[in-house]
């Protein structure tokens, strides 16, 4: 989290990391903003490396023509409205940028 | 007794605020309060971040209008839906009940700043950028030549917009700027109207767009490919726009190729496209563009120097520009000129910030209120943020002296959901979304029923 708190959820594979964090009140300030329509990068999140490599499927242009925009990204930033969840991702720490903000909105 | 007429207008105003300050649902005797001005996502996403750090502070929201949002109803465009979404987390926001919604007030002239600061433990300017940026060169009053910003609101519903005069009966506009409002008028113009009428734009426009004969649109910029302002997604949806082709020349992205390795990415990736379009569009979009019937043409190092006025002065016959060179980073003119012919011009180089009451300190050149991390210099309480507090630009401006002139009555956040029931009403006769009321009247009688 923006604070370096750790924090554990549960998810269903089959949903996407927004989802996740909706249904669980995994509370982050102004994520999903425009709830999971590839219109706004507030749902970024930065991904390990070699679990970055393991994403069952790569980001499409849209997607990354939307990541452009987020603050503090990385290599590994995706968006979670956009990444499915799947088994294999158990126990994964997935980091949510220090702003979550889309970068076209001064708030 | 002798009362200066200052004395009695800021009597008159104390009524006014105890009067709001009744209308909220719950009037914290212990807590903190804090008064908001503006309801674009600025003043939502404060308040949001407010009431959640602290669990008896109170949030009044006071804006002038009386339907809530800011731009994002009146300046997201309207084939953007899912932008507006957020209005979904600002609707929970408003339901909170410790959160007052009071539109239909004016603040710096129905209400002063410093009424306010004396009423509440704190207060935060969110009433954005209401001033578009001026060209200052020859034949910027003559019709059709139209701020995007009118445009925008003209489109919108914003109800000082409603009457634009726009005349869409020429072939060639051009749109100057390149920012992501010019390519939002510029998609406006060339966009299937078929497209356009399931969508919530106002339906004056879209009658009027349904019979437009622009066929042509050029975006004039006056630095390089490497400097514009928009953001890719909005360029990609240009260059895939049904209907329309997109003319990017190769000599304008020449050397592109070579620079884009080292640059930042979201830089990298949108030159890349600018470069790819220009030099070998893929073949999906070069047989879409040989059926398009419109155009658009992307133009770099061009500044204008006058728009000129056809010989019967109805309209305008052409806009007269500058050839630049780039020096530092700067457009610097050069001897070339040339003379585009059009019918229809759109400024869109950004807005600006306008101050509302002379007790808070302003940066008229930046058009931005003083301020230091959102904390506005030399005023104890006072704070700000969007697009007032960091800059760029929207309008809001003018003589809004439509029907309130008469007492104020302020809207609340319910008033408002009657106004939104309406809307929602009237869109379905024409499958839309919503059909936008633009006559602040209107929105009065129907809060009040
Ligand atoms: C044409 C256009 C299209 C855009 N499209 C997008 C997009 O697709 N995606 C995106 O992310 N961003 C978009 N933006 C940017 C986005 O709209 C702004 O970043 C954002 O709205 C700024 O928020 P704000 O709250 O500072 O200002 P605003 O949204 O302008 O809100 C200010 C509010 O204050 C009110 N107000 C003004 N004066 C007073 C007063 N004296 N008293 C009380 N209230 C007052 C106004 O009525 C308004 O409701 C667009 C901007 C424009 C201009
Ligand atoms: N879909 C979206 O996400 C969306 C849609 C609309 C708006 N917005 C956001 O809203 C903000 C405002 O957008 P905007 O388009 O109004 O402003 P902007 O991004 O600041 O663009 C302004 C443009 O006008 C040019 N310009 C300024 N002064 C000029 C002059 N005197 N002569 C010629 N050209 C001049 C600028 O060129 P120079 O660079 O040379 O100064 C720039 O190309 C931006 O942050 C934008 O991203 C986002
Ligand atoms: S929620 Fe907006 S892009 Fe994912």
């Amino acid at each position: 989290m923006p604070d370096g708190e750790k924090v554990q959820t549960k998810a269903k594979v089959g949903d996407n990391l927004l989802d996740v964090i909706i249904e669980n009140s995994v509370d982050v300030d102004g994520f999903g903003a425009c709830e999971g329509t590839l219109a706004c990068s507030t749902c970024h999140l930065i991904f390990k490396q070699t679990d970055f490599e393991q994403l069952p499927s790569p980001p499409t242009d849209e997607e990354l023509d939307m990541l452009d925009l987020a603050f503090d990204l990385h290599e590994t930033s995706r968006l979670g409205c956009q990444v499915i969840v799947t088994k294999e991702m158990e126990g994964w720490e997935i980091k949510v940028p220090a702003g979550v903000s889309d970068a076209r909105e001064p708030s | 007794m002798k009362i200066s007429s200052k004395k009695l207008w800021s009597l008159s105003s104390w009524t006014k605020i105890h009067h709001f300050i009744q209308c909220r649902k719950i009037v914290s005797s212990r807590g903190p309060s804090v008064a908001i001005v503006g309801s674009g996502p600025a003043g939502f996403y404060t308040a949001q971040h407010l009431l959640k750090g602290h669990s008896s502070l109170t949030v009044d929201i006071y804006e002038k209008l009386p339907v809530p949002f800011g731009l994002v109803r009146f300046g997201v465009a309207p084939d953007h839906p899912e932008v507006k979404n957020c209005i979904n987390t600002f609707t929970q926001t408003a339901h909170n009940e410790r959160c007052c919604f009071l539109g239909n007030v004016e603040v710096g002239k129905d209400l002063t700043v410093s009424d306010l600061t004396q009423a509440y433990t704190a207060v935060v300017l969110c009433y954005g950028a209401s001033n578009d940026r001026q060209l200052g060169i020859p034949g910027e009053m003559l019709p059709n030549v139209l701020s995007a910003r009118s445009f925008v609101g003209w489109y919108n519903g914003l109800p000082e917009n409603k009457d634009l005069t726009v005349n869409l009966s020429c072939e060639t506009a051009v749109v100057l700027g390149h920012g992501n409002v010019a390519l939002d008028v510029a998609r406006i113009l060339l966009t299937p109207i078929d497209i356009l009428k399931k969508t919530d734009i106002t339906e004056h426009s879209l009658e009027m767009l349904s019979k437009s004969k622009v066929k042509k649109v050029l975006l004039v910029g006056r630095r390089g490919p490497l400097q514009a302002a928009f953001t890719i997604k909005e360029l990609r949806e240009m260059i895939t726009l049904p209907g329309c082709r997109t003319v990017i020349y190769p000599e304008d992205v020449q050397g592109l190729d070579v620079v884009v390795k080292d640059l930042p990415r979201p830089r990298r990736r949108l030159t890349e496209l600018l470069y790819t379009t220009a030099v070998q569009p893929p073949e999906k979009h070069r047989v879409a563009w040989a059926n398009a019937t419109r155009e658009w043409i992307l133009q770099f190092l061009r500044s204008p120097i006058a728009i000129k006025a056809s010989t019967d002065a109805q309209c305008i016959e052409s806009v007269h520009f500058v050839g630049d060179v780039q020096e530092k980073q700067i457009a610097v003119a050069t001897d070339h000129t040339e003379d585009v012919s059009c019918g229809l011009v759109l400024r869109s180089i950004g807005y600006t910030g306008i101050p509302i009451d002379d007790f808070v300190p302003f940066d008229t050149k930046r058009g931005v209120i003083q301020n230091s991390g959102g904390r506005v210099i030399g005023c104890k309480g006072l704070y700000c943020s969007g697009w007032i507090s960091q800059g760029p630009v929207f309008v809001i401006l003018g003589a809004m002296n439509d029907g309130f002139a008469t007492g104020v009555r302020p809207v609340s956040f319910s008033d408002w959901e009657k106004i939104n029931q309406a809307e929602i009403q009237l869109g379905k006769k024409n499958d839309k979304p919503r059909e936008k009321i633009t006559s602040v009247e209107e929105m009065l009688h129907i809060a009040a029923s």
